[in-house]
């Protein structure tokens, strides 16, 4: 079960991008979970559920995208989904995978956030300052 | 009234740290000419004797030592001091496999240039530890004859993530009726193309093939050495 540790790695990254933000409120966190990774979908939700709750985002989600695991077949000179993980070969000519295309993505890929209200002197100057960064 | 929610793009590795102290690790284990070889497996599948008898061999010809994790108690490591190398004991209290930072920490008072093999055994368990790099050169996957033949296809990603599997334990083959082909053939319906050794660490058999393989791996890791 290292689950939970990658959970909480995920709220200390979503803290992170939050702080950058000026103290947004994070409400959603977006990932890309390939079956190479090692870690459980399921596993890695309710771990999360578990996590969140002393994070400063106790009502943020996981959004998961599962990634299917990818070749490209030497034999169809193309692209394939493999068959399973279990069966790693081309599903069209059998042919065994062995140039694999990723499929350990274990990654944070976007975050729904709110920003900030406008309400506090120092989050005006804050705003102020980074548009005259940009 | 709260700002509406919106969308930000972030791309990040949820497990970056993880992953550049492996490579900072990787790197100095190349710099120091050390081929640093890791072993994965479930609990009892005979890793430790397995290990044992690899350090007591190679020992006379080169300089080795063992990181040992285990969730508790020191006694593989007290185990594989009986090959007279350097052991150190990674006790991991509640975590379930290694992470490179605590590689990183128990080599701190070790001299890597002193090395010429070491060896990472990491807690037993089949599944964790595929998801952590710990800069290791060779990783090594064993399951053990009494396991079971399906082994590599309950457990696939490990055997992804590992370079070389071993079955354990082949002296007792006959007694488990243990099928050899079908053993082959899941490791390799989940990793076509994988190496694959197997032996017994109690009665030396497809030992040598081990050390054999080793010596290449050392070869290739370093094409300096004599």
């Amino acid at each position: 079960m290292h689950e939970l540790s990658i959970a909480l790695s995920i709220l200390e990254i979503a803290a992170e991008e939050a702080d950058r933000r000026g103290g947004a409120l994070v409400k959603a966190i977006h990932l890309r979970l390939g079956p190479l990774s090692g870690v459980v979908a399921e596993a890695l939700v309710s771990a999360y559920e578990l996590a969140r709750e002393s994070s400063p985002f106790p009502e943020s989600v996981l959004v998961i995208d599962e990634v299917p695991l990818k070749t490209f077949c030497a034999m169809c000179q193309q692209d394939r989904f493999v068959v399973s993980i279990q069966q790693m070969c081309c599903p069209e000519c059998g042919a065994p995978a062995i140039d694999i295309k990723g499929g350990d993505e274990l990654e944070i890929t976007a975050m729904a956030i709110q920003d900030p209200l406008p309400g506090g002197q120092s989050s005006l100057l804050q705003s102020k300052s980074s548009s005259h960064a940009n | 009234m709260p700002t509406e929610t919106r969308l930000v793009e972030v791309r990040t590795k949820i497990l970056k740290e993880n992953d550049r102290v492996a490579r900072e690790l990787r790197q100095r284990f190349r710099e120091a000419g050390v081929l640093v070889v890791s072993l994965v497996s479930s609990p009892g599948s005979g890793k430790t004797l397995f290990l044992e008898q690899t350090l007591t061999v190679l020992r006379r010809q080169y300089r080795v030592a063992a990181l040992v994790g285990d969730l508790a108690t020191d006694n593989d490591a007290r185990r594989l001091a009986r090959a007279e190398v350097p052991v150190k004991q990674i006790v991991t209290g509640t975590v379930c496999h290694l992470e490179a930072e605590m590689v990183q920490t128990a080599l701190v008072d070790w001299q890597l240039n002193e090395l010429d093999v070491l060896f990472i055994e990491n807690v037993g368990n089949l599944v964790c530890p595929a998801t952590y790099d710990l800069g290791e050169a060779l990783r090594v996957v064993l399951f053990s004859v009494t396991e079971g033949e399906d082994k590599p296809l309950k457990y696939p990603t490990i055997f992804h993530t590992a370079d070389v599997a071993v079955i354990t334990k082949i002296d007792l083959a006959a007694a488990c009726d243990f099928d050899r082909v079908e053993a082959r053939q899941s490791i390799q319906s989940v990793r076509p193309g994988m190496r694959m050794l197997e032996l017994s660490a109690k009665s030396g058999a497809g030992m040598s093939e081990w050390l054999q393989l080793l010596e290449e791996r050392r070869r290739e890791w370093s094409p300096a050495v004599p």
